[in-house]
């Protein structure tokens, strides 16, 4: 930040990618990833409220958490979280294919990538239905029945399991909602990298993104034990 | 002086380019501050004439002007278009993002074209908003409160919610930006200890509006969710509890009142420091209590709920940390009285309204240690005293500072000088009226006058009709700076680089200033407030 920079209207003194404020492509690189840190800080805070929610009625309303979450389908849960982990190693192998400036395998990671973040969706798709299908949606077409008969030592409130429930379609929707951005970030940057936007020199947007989907990928991490795991002993 | 014929003449960011696209596409942050200036100014007009209409209802004792439903829409509209579209973006928005890259020496702010998106969210949240207005209104107060907003509530209460989530983004944005800038962007030789006090108070607000600004609007989805897809978060019925709705909402909502008027308190250190020719007293402690406002203001939200039904230990804890979030207003307080001891004091027009803020600030800062005691909270909550309390910090305080603000950089902003008589007029004219407003409202509150009432016993009726005559006397004391305003974008005196002899990097460039501020990147090699290198100006405007 020391040099001082003539001012110009022209791209002449300098890339095409350095904004006209900035001194240095190092000063513009720092600054926009600090940026997305602080960014990725209030999606921290923008989840924080919905798992201050769920600490406080998971402590209150243990037994219908613990049967809520007995319903919910493991394997597809289990399946889903790899699916986000390998998708997060392909963001990270693309970045690196970007910093050493191979075009066509990071237009490959990337589409990987695409396909990982649609086929977790897609499998979202397919457990929320079986809740649809087991009257397990909040709203005047619930029912604990199924929980109530299959788990009757837990003396089940059908209140309190429509709570579990709600958060559940609250967090995995949200966080649906932050998958759905990020496929669509990254079909950007799929056309860009196709294009030989990104190389050596200029990789930042890759990096941004990646950092982004890694974050979603994270909160997942914690949504799985939380939402799936609660009580999986088998009942005596 | 020489240089105003010149810099008439010269290039700057408003006669750049003309034209509406040319202003709808800038990136140029002190486009986009009038931008805002523009907006923040028409919906602070709709929200004063809904206080206008309360203040004429409660004329009488009897509710005779407006239906007791109309009325619940009335209190709520203001305070949800007075918080989230006027006060929360007020100072940052405008002020803060014309001030904060030229005052550390940088061309523009981190990120110009997020600084663009977030006047646009902030239009369709207000436009939002408008809509929900139009349609017939929201009648929850502003503060949402469960169950009734999600059950019971028959208004717009989805419209208006959404309406300040998107406007939140638009904060977040803000904030942001100023982190980032304030982080990378300085000047060379422009290190912490030498930045203005202005910046210190926004880099604390940034940071409330980053981490505080996206709880908010979860709790508003939650909100929305519940009445639109019969989610249970909230939901009594369903073994949902309201009073977690209220934490999760004060827990924005009270470091709120801390995005509101610490950058107030930022423009106050810099108007005192001008117009007493001194630095700023004890400026590291001033700074530093800047971010610890921010911290501790983190730490007291639940002295809202106080009778809500938490826990007596859990109030005393709240009452505790609420009574420690006044130290580093103190110590502010008296390290500005110590900034004018023995000051070369000239009283233009932002020292009136920063004098006034000083005072306005102590009395609503001094109540609010009423209020963190649980013993008198019990007998004035929900009445007249709390708002009275609130309304010393956010219009006495926040409004004073945002107006002494608006005063002192307009010449910056504009290169021409408002009025000097009329503005100090209109300085008196807000003083008297806010005081003739509000400080009935405070015997009125302590008497037992409840808040959200459209009726009250006759008795009430002395101090009520004194704070309508006192409301109708502050909204002259706003239109005139309005009119005198516009007027002098045509009409003032044409004036110099710096027309108040001020320090600090804004000053040191043309007024107004060109499209990247500075034409060549300032070298900062002196302390902050370097007032007794500079020369006062011999201007009438200082007489």
């Amino acid at each position: 930040m020391s040099n001082t920079a003539v001012q110009t209207d022209s791209h002449a003194a300098h890339g095409p990618e350095l904004l006209h404020h900035f001194v240095t492509a190092e000063q513009q690189r720092d600054t926009v990833s600090l940026a997305m840190w602080l960014f990725l800080a209030t999606e921290v805070m923008f989840f924080g409220g919905m798992f201050c929610a769920y600490l406080i009625y998971r402590f209150w309303y243990y037994p219908e958490f613990a049967a809520g979450s007995r319903s919910l389908n493991i394997y597809l849960g289990t399946v889903n979280t790899v699916v986000l982990i390998c998708s997060s190693l392909t963001v990270a192998l693309g970045v690196r294919a970007a910093q050493m400036g191979k075009r066509k395998l990071l237009v490959v990671l990337l589409i990987l990538t695409l396909i990982l973040g649609l086929a977790f969706l897609g499998i979202k798709g397919v457990e929320w239905h079986d809740k649809y299908v087991e009257h397990h949606i909040p709203g005047s077409s619930f029912s604990a029945a199924d929980l109530i008969r299959d788990y009757p030592q837990l003396h089940i409130d059908p209140h309190h399991a429509e709570m579990f429930f709600s958060l559940y379609f609250a967090m995995t929707g949200m966080h649906a909602l932050h998958m759905v951005i990020g496929v669509g970030l990254f079909i950007y940057l799929t056309i860009k990298a196709w294009k030989g936007t990104y190389g050596p020199q200029y990789y930042t947007p890759v990096e941004l993104g990646g950092l982004y989907w890694h974050f979603v990928d994270i909160i997942w991490i914690y949504l799985f034990p939380l939402l799936y795991l609660i009580d999986r002993k088998p009942l005596k | 002086m020489a240089t105003a014929a010149v810099s008439a003449e010269r290039e700057n960011y408003l006669n750049r380019e003309y034209g509406i696209r040319s202003w709808l596409l800038t990136t140029d942050h002190k486009r986009i501050a009038l931008l805002y200036l523009v907006s923040i100014t028409f919906f602070f007009f709709i929200g004063g004439f809904f206080a206008l209409l309360i203040r004429l209802e409660l004329l009488t004792p009897a509710g005779d002007l407006v239906l007791a439903d109309t009325y619940n829409k009335l209190f709520t509209m203001h305070g949800q278009v007075m918080i989230f579209f006027f006060l929360i973006p007020s100072i940052p928005a405008t002020l803060g993002n014309f001030l904060v890259p030229m005052m550390i020496g940088a061309k523009d702010l981190a990120l110009p074209r997020i600084n663009l998106l977030s006047w646009y969210l902030y239009i369709a949240g207000g436009a939002l908003m408008l809509y929900a207005m139009l349609e017939g209104g929201v009648d929850t107060g502003w503060t949402f409160y469960t169950p009734f907003s999600t059950s019971f509530s028959n208004t717009h209460v989805v419209e208006a919610g959404l309406a300040i989530f998107i406007a939140g983004f638009s904060s977040i944005l803000t904030g942001l930006n100023f982190v980032v800038t304030i982080h990378r962007m300085r000047a060379p030789g422009m290190t912490w200890s030498r930045l203005p006090l202005f910046i210190w108070a926004h880099y604390a607000t940034s940071i409330i509006q980053l981490l505080g600004t996206p709880v908010l609007a979860i709790t508003l989805v939650l909100v929305v969710l519940e009445r639109t897809l019969h989610l249970g978060i909230f939901d009594p019925s369903l073994g949902g509890d309201p009073l977690l709705f209220q934490h999760l909402f004060w827990f924005y909502s009270h470091p709120a009142v801390y995005i509101m008027i610490l950058p107030a308190m930022g423009v106050i250190s810099e108007v005192l420091a001008c117009f007493s020719r001194k630095r700023v007293f004890g400026y590291a402690a001033v700074a530093m209590s800047s971010i610890g406002i921010a911290v501790i203001g983190f730490l007291v939200w639940a002295h809202h709920m106080f009778v809500a039904g938490i826990s007596l230990y859990a109030a005393l804890v709240f009452s505790i940390l609420s009574y420690l979030v006044a130290v580093p207003s103190a110590i502010k307080v008296f390290n500005w009285t110590a900034t004018l001891y023995k000051g070369s004091i000239s009283f233009a027009t932002p020292m009136l309204y920063a004098l006034g803020f000083i005072g306005l600030f102590t009395i609503g800062g001094l109540t609010g240690l009423f209020l963190a005691a649980l013993g008198i909270d019990v007998h004035v909550t929900d009445t007249y005293f709390v708002i009275a309390h609130f309304h010393y910090i956010m219009v006495g305080g926040a409004v004073m500072g945002y107006m002494a603000g608006l005063h002192f950089w307009w010449p910056k902003i504009t290169g021409r000088m408002y009025p000097e008589w009329w503005g100090r007029l209109a300085a008196l004219i807000v003083f008297v009226g806010f005081n003739l407003t509000f400080f009935p409202q405070f015997i009125l509150g302590y008497m037992g006058m409840p808040r959200r009432y459209w009726e009250y016993p006759p008795e009430f009726q002395i101090l009520n009709v004194m704070s309508t005559a006192g409301s109708t006397i502050l909204a002259v004391g706003y239109l005139l700076p309005m009119v005198y305003f516009m007027w002098s974008l045509r009409y003032g005196k044409v004036v110099g680089d710096n027309p108040w002899g001020a320090a600090g990097l804004e000053w040191m460039t043309s007024s107004p200033p060109p499209t990247f501020n500075f034409d060549e990147t300032p070298e900062v090699t002196w302390e902050a407030y370097n007032y007794d290198q500079i020369p006062v100006p011999e201007e009438a405007w200082l007489e």
